[in-house]
C-alpha cells in the first residue's frame, strides 16, 4: 500500500524522540489511526491524541481524514499563541 | 506579500521597505518581543519552532481573508525560530493601507489570527524548569 511521512513538532517531537517517521498505510487508514500506530512505537505520546490537530500535505485536516500513499501527515500540538501571549 | 521564517534576527527596515508604497498613507509595524516573565515565572529565554512549509500556506490563506475584510496595500511578516533572549523580536507584522484605520484593524486581526492558526510553537525556559506554551494558555 505504500507509506506516508509523519512529521512531529514541539512537545510531541521531544516526547517521541523523533521529528519524522515513515508509516505503512493500509486501506482506509485515517490520520487518527496513524496516531495510534505511533503511540505503540512511542508510548511517551500516549494520551495526548485529543489535544493534537492534524495536517495533511500542509493543510489542516480532520482526525478522520483518509490518507493516501505519499501524503505528508503532520501532528500539530496546540500552537504557541493564545491571545495576549505576546 | 512577504512571509519568512528564519533563525536570524528579524529586519524591520526590510519589512517597512517591502510594504511602503506611494499609494499607502499608513504603515503599521508590530513587534512581538520576548518578555522576562510569564504566569508569575521569571523567564530565562524562549525557543521557537515552526513548520515552515505549512506556515507559508496558512499565512497565504490568512492574507487572502484579510484582503476580503480591509483595503490593504501590502503585508509582510517575519517569524524567528530557535533560541531567543529576553528583549529579542520573535514576530514582525507590517501592514500598509491607504488610510490608518485599515492598517490598525487589519494588523490587530492578523496578529491574533497568526497566533491561533500558524504552526509555530514556543518553549519557555524559566527558573527551575521548561514548558511548551500551548494555545489555550495565556
Amino acid at each position: 500500500m505504500g507509506t506516508v511521512k509523519v512529521r512531529l513538532f514541539a512537545r510531541l517531537a521531544e516526547l517521541a524522540g523523533t521529528r519524522s517517521e515513515d508509516v505503512e498505510i493500509g486501506e482506509g487508514l485515517r490520520a487518527c489511526d496513524v496516531y495510534r500506530l505511533l503511540e505503540e512505537r512511542h508510548p511517551q505520546i500516549a494520551g495526548l491524541a485529543d489535544k493534537v490537530m492534524y495536517a495533511v500535505n500542509q493543510e489542516y485536516a480532520s482526525a478522520e481524514a483518509p490518507l493516501r500513499e505519499g501524503d505528508e501527515l503532520a501532528l500539530i500540538p496546540p500552537v504557541s499563541g493564545g491571545r495576549d501571549a505576546v | 506579500m512577504l512571509f519568512e521564517v528564519t533563525d536570524k534576527p528579524l529586519d524591520p527596515a526590510r519589512l517597512f521597505q517591502h510594504v511602503r508604497q506611494d499609494a499607502a498613507g499608513a504603515v503599521l509595524l508590530f513587534y512581538g518581543v520576548v518578555r522576562d516573565n510569564n504566569m508569575g515565572r521569571n523567564v530565562e529565554y524562549l525557543e521557537y519552532e515552526a513548520y515552515p512549509e505549512m506556515a507559508t500556506k496558512v499565512m497565504t490563506q490568512l492574507v487572502g481573508e484579510l484582503r476580503e475584510k480591509w483595503e490593504i496595500t501590502d503585508v509582510a511578516i517575519q517569524h524567528r525560530t530557535g533560541r531567543l533572549e529576553i528583549g529579542e523580536t520573535s514576530l514582525l507584522v507590517a501592514v500598509s493601507s491607504p488610510h490608518r484605520r485599515e492598517a490598525f484593524e487589519a494588523g490587530h486581526w492578523l496578529v491574533d489570527r497568526f497566533k491561533d492558526v500558524v504552526p509555530v510553537w514556543k518553549k519557555e525556559v524559566f527558573e527551575g524548569g521548561e514548558e511548551w506554551i500551548e494555545g489555550d494558555r495565556h
